[in-house]
C-alpha cells in the first residue's frame, strides 16, 4: 500500500477505479510471477521511498500509483511516494546525495544523475535486462543514463516537445503540410502572421517550452553551447544565424512572447489567439477533454521541429531519469522496482494512460497502439530518437543543468530578439555567463 | 573587662561567598532570562545570517559544501551585468512603489479619518488586498497582464482605444511599471490603515486650539497632524520599504524576473541563481549584497524617530 497522504486522498474517487482494473487476480498473479521470476530479490522487510516530479496528466499519476501498489502486492516492499514540481526534484536529489539521507528513489529532470555520478547505485543490470528485452536503448538515453561504462540512471520517459498547429489555418496560408526545413517553416511563420492566424514561441522564463524551442533553434543552424571538451563556444558566426533566424520568427509571432512562461502557449492556443507553438500533447489532450474546445482538437495536429541546416534533427525533449542513491539500504529492491515499471504490461498500459505525454526510450515500445490508434499521437513516438541531450555536444553533467535553468541562451535569444542587445553583445554576455558556469 | 569585651564584640561578619552574591544579583537572574530570546535570535536569524554571509565567500552548490574562495564571488558579480541591473530594478520598484504608497497610503488615512456613512466597512474593504495572500494576487495580476487574454486591453479594445493588446509584462518598461502597480496595490492598505491609527492618537483640542487661532485646513495638516504623525510614519516606512526591497513572490508568478531579466530583483535572481541554478554561494553574495541597502533604510527611520525628539521639544536628547 501507498501511505495516503492529501493528494492521494483527494484523488481518490478515480485512483481507486483506476486500481480496480489493474489489479484484477490475473494481473496480480502475473505480478508475483514476475516478482518469482525476476533477477533481483528485495531485500527481507525493504521500504522504499520515492521522490518524483509532479505528474501533468492526471491519468498518468493514476496508474503509477497502481503500478506502485501492484508491487507492493507481489514483493511486500512498502513503497512512499512524494511528488515535486519538476524543477525542485533537482535540489532535493543533491542534497540528499550530500547528506547521505532522504528518498532511495529519485525521479527527475535531465541529467540528473550525473550531477552526482558517485552516489548513484549502478543499473547496468538492469539496463542491461530491459535493453535485451525490449529492443535495445535509444542513443539519447544511453547518454543520459551512462556514465563512461555504467549505468548510473534509467531512462524512463521523455516529455516530447513537438510543434503543434492548425491545419485549417496552415492550409488557408498555403501549407497542406506542416514545414520540414527551417527556411520554408519561416515563410509559414509569415504567411500565418499575414492571415492574421500567428504562432508564438515561448521567450520568457519558461523552462519546459522556451528552452526545448531556443537549442532547437540554436543547433539547427550548427551553433553549440560548448563543444566535446566542454569549452564555451557560444561566441560563434552560427549562434549569429540561429539568433537572426529567431528574430525572424519573433517579428512574426503573436505578441507578447518575451513574458510566456509554460502555460501561457497552451492558454494562448486553447483560446484560439494562436495557430501554432511548440509544446507538449497537453494541449489536445485538454481540447479533446473539453466538448467546447473538441473543434479545436480536431482541427489541430502535431509534427516535428523543422529541420535546419545542419541537415538532421536537433529537437530537445524533456528527459526523465530515474535514479538510486548509494545510501539506500534495499539496492535489490529498487532495481526490482526500476525493472518492474519497465515491463510491457506494466509500461504500456502507463504509458497509454498518459496519452502521449510521456514517450518511451526503449524501441520495443514503438508498437504501443497508442501511437497509432490516433495518428495525431504518432510524431510524439518518436522524440525519444529525435532529442539531443541537454549538454550540447558536451557534458551531461550539472553545468549543462546550470546552464539551463540559469536560462543563459535563452536570455541570448530574448535579448536580441526584443532588440535590447545586438547580437554581439548578447553572444558575449552568454559566453561570459556560459564560462564562468562551466570553468572547471 | 576582657570577658565583657569579649562578649560585647558581634561575631565577625562571615564572608559572603561569590555564589551567595550571585543568587541576589540581579543582573545574573536577568541574564537567565534573556537567555531564551537570545538563543532564539542566535539560532534563527543570526547564525542563518552568518551561515548565509559565510556562503558567499564559498563556492557552495545544493548539496556540496564549498572551499572558501574570498571575493571571487563579488568579484564576479561586480561586473555581471544582470546583477547590475537587478540592483537597479530592486532601487527603482522600492523607490517608486514606495514613494506612491506612501502618498496614496496618507491620503487615504486622512479621508477615512473624516466622519462618514459606513466608515467600518469601507475601512475594512481598504484593508482586502492585504488580507488576499500575495500568490493568489498575484496569480489574478498575471490574468490582468497577459499578453492574450487581459481584461484591461479587451476592455479597452471593446472601447475602440486600442487596436492591440497591450503587452504589459513582454515589454521591458510595462513590466516594470506593471510589477510596481501590483505592488502598490498590495502594499496600501498597510501604509493607509497603520497612519489612520496613528491620525486617531492626535488629540482632538490640538486641532481646536489650531482652529481657534484660525489655522487654515493645511496649516492645521503641516503644522499638527504631520508633525504629530512623524514617528508612525518613519515605522511604517521603514516596514513598507523592507517589504518592497525584498519582494519575491509576486516578480516570480508573474515575470521569473524576465522579459530578458528587465524585473529582476536581488531576492528574485538569488533565487534563481543559487536554488534554480544550484550556485550557492553566489546566491548567498547577492542577497549579502542586499544588507547594505536593508540597513541604509533601517538607519533612515532611526533618524526619523529622533527626529520627533527635536519636533516636540524634547532637544537635550
Amino acid at each position: 500500500m501507498t501511505i495516503f497522504d492529501r493528494r492521494t486522498l483527494l484523488q481518490g474517487g478515480t485512483a481507486a477505479a483506476a486500481t480496480a482494473a489493474l489489479t484484477g487476480p490475473a494481473f496480480l498473479e502475473w505480478s508475483k510471477a514476475w516478482a518469482q521470476a525476476a533477477p533481483w530479490k528485495p531485500e527481507k522487510d525493504a521500504q522504499l521511498s520515492i521522490l518524483r516530479w509532479k505528474y501533468f496528466v492526471q491519468a498518468e499519476d493514476d496508474k503509477f500509483v497502481a503500478l506502485m501498489e501492484a508491487f507492493t502486492k507481489a514483493t511486500g516492499v512498502k513503497i512512499t511516494i512524494s511528488r515535486e514540481s519538476y524543477e525542485d526534484v533537482q535540489p532535493k536529489a543533491s542534497v540528499a546525495a550530500n547528506t547521505g539521507a532522504g528518498p532511495d528513489l529519485f525521479w527527475g529532470l535531465y541529467s540528473l544523475p550525473h550531477l552526482f555520478p558517485q552516489k548513484c547505485v549502478d543499473m547496468t543490470d538492469v539496463a542491461d535486462y530491459l535493453g535485451k528485452k525490449y529492443g535495445g536503448w535509444v542513443d539519447s538515453a544511453v547518454k543520459y543514463g551512462k556514465e563512461g561504462n555504467k549505468w548510473i540512471g534509467i531512462p524512463i520517459c521523455y516529455t516530447g516537445s513537438l510543434m503543434n498547429y492548425r491545419i485549417a489555418a496552415s492550409q488557408k496560408a498555403g501549407f497542406s503540410k506542416f514545414p520540414g526545413k527551417t527556411d520554408e517553416f519561416l515563410e509559414y511563420v509569415k504567411a500565418m502572421k499575414k492571415n492574421n492566424t500567428p504562432g508564438g514561441f515561448a521567450l520568457g522564463h519558461a523552462s519546459g517550452d522556451g528552452n526545448t524551442w531556443i537549442y532547437w533553434c540554436l543547433w539547427a543552424h550548427g551553433g553549440q553551447h560548448v563543444d566535446k571538451n566542454d569549452k564555451v563556444t557560444i561566441n560563434s558566426p552560427e549562434t549569429e544565424k540561429a539568433l537572426n533566424y529567431a528574430k525572424a520568427l519573433f517579428e512574426n509571432m503573436v505578441p507578447g512572447t518575451a513574458s510566456w512562461n509554460d502555460s501561457s502557449n497552451n492558454k494562448a492556443f486553447l483560446g484560439e489567439e494562436i495557430h501554432w507553438t511548440n509544446n507538449g500533447i497537453s494541449i489536445y489532450v485538454a481540447a479533446n477533454k473539453d466538448a467546447s474546445k473538441k473543434h479545436i482538437a480536431e482541427d489541430m495536429n502535431h509534427a516535428y521541429f523543422p529541420v535546419g541546416p545542419v541537415g538532421k534533427p536537433t529537437e530537445l525533449h524533456l528527459m526523465f531519469p530515474i535514479l538510486a542513491m548509494t545510501h539506500t539500504k534495499y539496492p535489490q529492491a529498487c532495481k526490482a522496482l526500476i525493472a518492474f515499471m519497465l515491463e510491457a504490461d506494466n509500461f504500456n498500459p502507463w504509458i497509454a494512460a498518459a496519452e502521449g505525454y510521456l514517450s518511451h526510450c526503449l524501441t520495443a515500445y514503438d508498437k504501443n497502439p497508442i501511437w497509432t490508434a490516433d495518428p495525431k499521437r504518432t510524431p510524439y513516438r518518436d522524440v525519444a530518437k529525435r532529442s539531443l541531450t541537454a549538454g550540447g555536444l558536451g557534458s551531461n553533467g550539472e553545468k549543462a543543468a546550470a546552464a539551463i535553468s540559469d536560462f543563459v541562451v535563452l536570455d541570448m535569444f530574448a535579448a536580441f530578439c526584443t532588440g535590447r542587445d545586438d547580437t554581439k553583445t548578447a553572444m558575449k554576455n552568454a559566453e561570459r555567463q556560459l564560462q564562468r558556469i562551466y570553468r572547471s | 573587662m576582657t570577658d565583657v569585651a569579649i562578649e560585647n564584640a558581634k561575631p565577625a561578619p562571615r564572608a559572603v561567598t561569590a555564589w551567595e552574591q550571585l543568587k541576589v544579583n540581579r543582573n545574573w537572574l536577568a541574564l537567565w532570562f534573556m537567555l531564551p530570546a537570545a538563543a532564539f535570535l542566535i539560532l534563527f536569524l543570526a547564525y542563518p545570517l552568518g551561515l548565509g554571509v559565510w556562503l558567499s565567500f564559498t563556492d557552495a552548490r545544493i548539496g556540496r559544501s564549498g572551499v572558501f574562495i574570498g571575493l571571487e564571488n563579488y568579484d564576479w558579480l561586480s561586473d555581471d551585468p544582470v546583477f547590475w541591473l537587478s540592483v537597479f530594478n530592486t532601487l527603482l520598484y522600492t523607490i517608486v512603489a514606495s514613494a506612491v504608497k506612501f502618498a496614496v497610503g496618507l491620503y487615504l488615512a486622512l479621508l477615512l479619518n473624516e466622519n462618514m456613512p459606513f466608515k467600518a466597512i469601507i475601512r475594512a474593504i481598504v484593508l482586502i488586498p492585504f488580507i488576499v495572500p500575495t500568490v493568489l494576487s498575484a496569480i489574478a495580476f498575471w490574468w490582468i497582464y497577459d499578453a492574450q487574454f487581459s481584461i484591461v486591453s479587451w476592455s479597452l479594445r471593446h472601447l475602440g482605444l486600442i487596436d492591440g493588446n497591450i503587452n504589459f509584462l513582454g515589454d521591458f518598461w510595462n513590466a516594470r511599471w506593471s510589477t510596481i502597480f501590483a505592488n502598490i496595490w498590495r502594499g496600501i492598505p498597510f501604509v493607509a490603515i497603520t497612519l489612520l491609527a496613528g491620525l486617531q492618537t492626535v488629540s482632538p483640542s490640538l486641532y481646536e486650539a489650531a482652529t481657534i487661532d484660525g489655522a487654515s485646513r493645511w496649516q492645521i495638516f503641516r503644522h499638527v497632524t504631520f508633525p504629530l504623525l512623524t514617528p508612525i510614519i518613519a515605522v511604517v516606512m521603514t516596514f513598507s520599504v523592507l517589504f518592497t526591497f525584498t519582494d519575491f513572490q509576486l516578480i516570480w508568478v508573474l515575470t521569473r524576473g524576465g522579459p530578458v531579466n528587465a524585473t529582476h530583483l536581488m531576492a528574485t535572481l538569488s533565487y534563481q541563481r543559487a536554488i534554480i541554478g544550484g550556485h550557492l554561494g553566489e546566491g548567498a553574495a547577492i542577497s549579502t549584497a542586499m544588507i547594505p541597502f536593508l540597513l541604509a533604510a533601517i538607519l533612515l527611520s532611526w533618524f526619523g524617530l529622533q527626529r520627533r525628539k527635536w519636533q516636540q521639544g524634547e532637544s537635550n536628547d
